[in-house]
């Protein structure tokens, strides 16, 4: 700033010397609490410097004394939120699942625990309400295609099903018509035979006896000759009113002509096993378990 | 005995209720508090004798405070504020601080005459008594404040061993300084210049309302005792008020009384007991300063009766709502139901269709047991025909009609299931009722909600 030592004539006031066309600009510091507060917050950043990490040096930076990082700060936290776990879940851990479900106490822990996981892990494709999609089971109700006994639900989330761990559910819906094994015509026959199982209408000339025939020939080893289905395989009950991917005709076409290979991934490396204990109980809870 | 004993004898009874109520056992039977008056907030109860309060029951409240205000509104159109000098917390406790100055320090004159005077030893000492007796009184405050919120006798018991929450200290604190500071130090500032009561209760009054009033028909014109009678030997017309200013300087608001009604009286009557105590010396009647109302001081001007009307539209219309308050409450006490049921829908997902075709909704169910024993219930489902009904883990005998045991006081959370078989006919949303009866009172509850088809 230029040294200067002007006043302004009307208000008395020094001014900067900064003048345009005869008006002045008058010298208006800072107030002096404002700017002590600055110079303070100044000092006080340096001991920030000495405190916390600060410096970036060629392979690291400066630690600070207190050798604070966020990640161990969020590994401290998840520790104690373990700790706080472990006690409470500890009865979970060693009760068997039937012994869960039994005990109002547990029951309330493990589904509570089993909500919040499964909102986090299963959602996405059985819905926040576990009432699924087409193609994603519905677990509220009381059709299971790998069984619904606290056992079967919890070998299923550990393992999957078409996951490709060793120990998943294996077997699929061939695809019928793509590989050649049906022809069209017989695939609408089949398809309206699969209708009329379940009670529901068939098309127009449709040929029950041929119907039956093609079933009997290329679905029963794995929906059973009564169409009842079988959890070995996946292979869904076609009696029913639950249909996973839809009941009309050209669903069932469709599911007949290309197959159907829905995969439930493996639990087991993700979550662990009190978790999945948790969670087997929650899904069971929902009112369709066996 | 002072014409205004009673005063004495109110503020006695106030202190008393305060710091003693809450030592009062009441037998609730095992397992339940003793205590007669309690505010449980860990466990959600009030406790009020024999009656037990919810937290979902706090409309009880909103009606004690209506009939407190009504019961305020008629005190004043009978007597003025008899609450603000005889009852209010903020006079209870100025008044007992007063009376431990008086003790220690001498009475006003004497204080006066201390503070005009060298400060002596003495002086200081009694000055630190003082103060040293007003925290007492306030610490006293504070600790029987937070006995009203656990069990008085172990409370006391674990703050002497300072076992007690940290809590407890915090609150004895806050109103150990509060009420050194408001009754000790803050005294009837409060009332001119904190209180709102003041401004509403001079909307309110009229001109039946007994209030402490100056009798300016008989004590004007002022005179003193010698002047008066060299006056009256002339033949002039002399009122009773000596001008002693007696009334002034007892004044805890250092109003002048005689100068008519006005927002700082707060109607404690000492005025009244000071000029009495004048004119009984002097020979002249008493009550120059008394109850009286704003139209009796011109009839007597102009010779007509006095009149006094305590039953009149206003009085009666305050008694009439202070009854029917109170009859509301009292039959919403008695009838109020000890078993109760609050449901609540699943939102997703709203509906399950099972595989033979079947329609299931599920519902979370609230069961509410005030009484203070366990007891079983059954629980039936009005909705869509031949619905079926479960309850998440339990296992009853009697499967069509579940019966389940509801722990005392306490509330009982449970998933039910309700299913029923698929008809084209049925309603895409019907009402269903959930009815609980217990099977050994008798007692009945019920909660409606609705059943949804997908």
């Amino acid at each position: 700033m230029s040294q200067h030592n002007e006043t302004d004539r009307v208000s008395g006031r020094s001014t900067t010397g900064h003048e345009w066309d005869g008006i002045e600009e008058l010298n208006t510091p800072l107030p002096r609490w404002w700017v002590l507060t600055f110079y303070a917050t100044i000092v006080w950043a340096f001991g920030y410097w000495v405190v916390y990490p600060a410096w970036p040096l060629v392979s690291g930076y400066t630690a600070g004394v207190l050798h604070y990082t966020n990640r161990a700060a969020v590994a401290a936290n998840l520790a104690q939120l373990e700790a706080f776990r472990g006690e409470k879940m500890k009865a979970l851990d060693t009760a068997s699942l039937a012994d869960i479900e039994n005990d109002p106490a547990l029951l309330a822990l493990a589904r509570a625990r089993g909500k919040t996981v499964f909102g986090d892990n299963c959602a996405p494709c059985h819905g926040s309400g576990a009432a699924g999609a087409k193609g994603y089971p519905n677990l509220n109700d009381d059709d299971w295609l790998w069984g619904g006994t606290l056992d079967q639900i919890m070998q299923t989330i550990q393992f999957g099903a078409r996951s490709g761990n060793a120990k998943a559910h294996e077997g699929q819906m061939l695809a019928f018509g793509r590989d050649g094994i049906l022809k069209t015509d017989e695939i609408v026959t089949v398809a309206n035979y699969v209708r009329s199982l379940s009670g529901l209408a068939t098309a127009a000339g449709y040929d029950p006896a041929a119907g039956k025939t093609i079933f009997a020939e290329n679905c029963v080893s794995c929906h059973g000759e009564d169409g009842k289905g079988n959890q070995e395989f996946g292979a869904p009950n076609l009696t029913d009113q639950i249909w996973l991917y839809g009941s009309d005709q050209s669903t069932l076409v469709e599911t007949i002509t290309k197959g159907r290979a829905g995969v439930m991934p493996a639990w087991s490396g993700r979550l662990d096993p009190l978790t999945t204990k948790a969670l087997a109980v929650y899904v069971h809870s929902l009112g369709g378990g066996k | 005995m002072k014409p205004f004993a009673l005063r004495e004898w109110s503020l006695a009874l106030c202190l008393g209720v305060y710091y003693l109520l809450p030592l009062v056992r009441w037998n609730r039977g095992l397992g339940a508090p003793d205590q007669a008056v309690l505010i449980d907030f860990p466990n959600q109860r009030f406790y009020f004798f024999f009656i037990e309060l919810w937290p979902q029951e706090f409309y009880y409240f909103t009606g004690l405070l209506i009939l407190a205000a009504f019961t305020l509104f008629l005190m004043n159109a009978l007597g003025g504020r008899i609450w603000c000098g005889y009852l209010c917390p903020q006079t209870v406790w100025t008044d007992l601080f007063y009376a431990v100055e008086r003790w220690t320090e001498g009475d006003r004159r004497a204080r006066i005459k201390a503070d005009a005077g060298p400060l002596t030893a003495n002086r200081l000492a009694r000055r630190a008594l003082k103060h040293a007796i007003w925290l007492m009184i306030a610490w006293w405050t504070g600790g029987a404040w937070v006995l009203y919120f656990s069990d008085a006798p172990a409370l006391v018991k674990d703050l002497a061993t300072l076992h007690a929450p940290a809590i407890a200290y915090i609150w004895i604190g806050i109103l150990t300084v509060s009420t050194y500071l408001l009754a000790g130090h803050a005294r009837e500032q409060v009332c001119l210049y904190m209180c709102p009561w003041p401004r509403i209760q001079a909307a309110l009054t009229d001109e039946w309302a007994l209030n402490v009033t100056y009798k300016y028909d008989r004590g004007e014109p002022r005179c003193s005792m010698k002047k008066g009678r060299d006056l009256r030997a002339l033949g002039e017309k002399i009122g009773e008020c000596i001008d002693c200013n007696q009334c002034v300087a007892v004044c805890p608001t250092g109003i002048d009384i005689r100068n008519g009604a006005q927002l700082g009286c707060i109607q404690c009557g000492l005025c009244i007991d000071a000029c009495d105590t004048v004119m009984g010396k002097i020979g002249r009647p008493t009550r120059l300063i008394g109850y009286d109302n704003d139209l009796n001081g011109n009839r007597r001007i102009a010779g007509q009766k006095e009149v006094f009307k305590p039953i009149r539209a206003r009085t009666v219309v305050y008694a009439a709502l202070i009854g029917m308050v109170c009859a509301v409450m009292l039959y919403a006490l008695l009838t109020r139901s000890l078993l109760d049921l609050n449901v609540l829908h699943d939102r997703n997902p709203v509906a399950v269709k099972l595989s033979a075709g079947a329609i299931r909704n599920g519902y979370t169910l609230r069961f509410l047991n005030k009484r203070g024993f366990d007891r079983v219930i059954a629980v039936d489902v009005d909705g869509p025909a031949n619905a079926q009904i479960h309850i998440a883990g339990v296992d009853s005998v009697t499967p069509d009609r579940p019966m389940i045991v509801l722990a005392r006081d306490a509330t009982t959370e449970l998933r039910v299931l309700v299913t029923a078989p698929f008809g084209e006919t049925m309603e895409k949303t019907q009402p269903v009722k959930f009815r609980i009866t217990d099977i050994g009172l008798g007692e009945v509850a019920s909660a409606t909600d609705h059943f949804v088809t997908p």
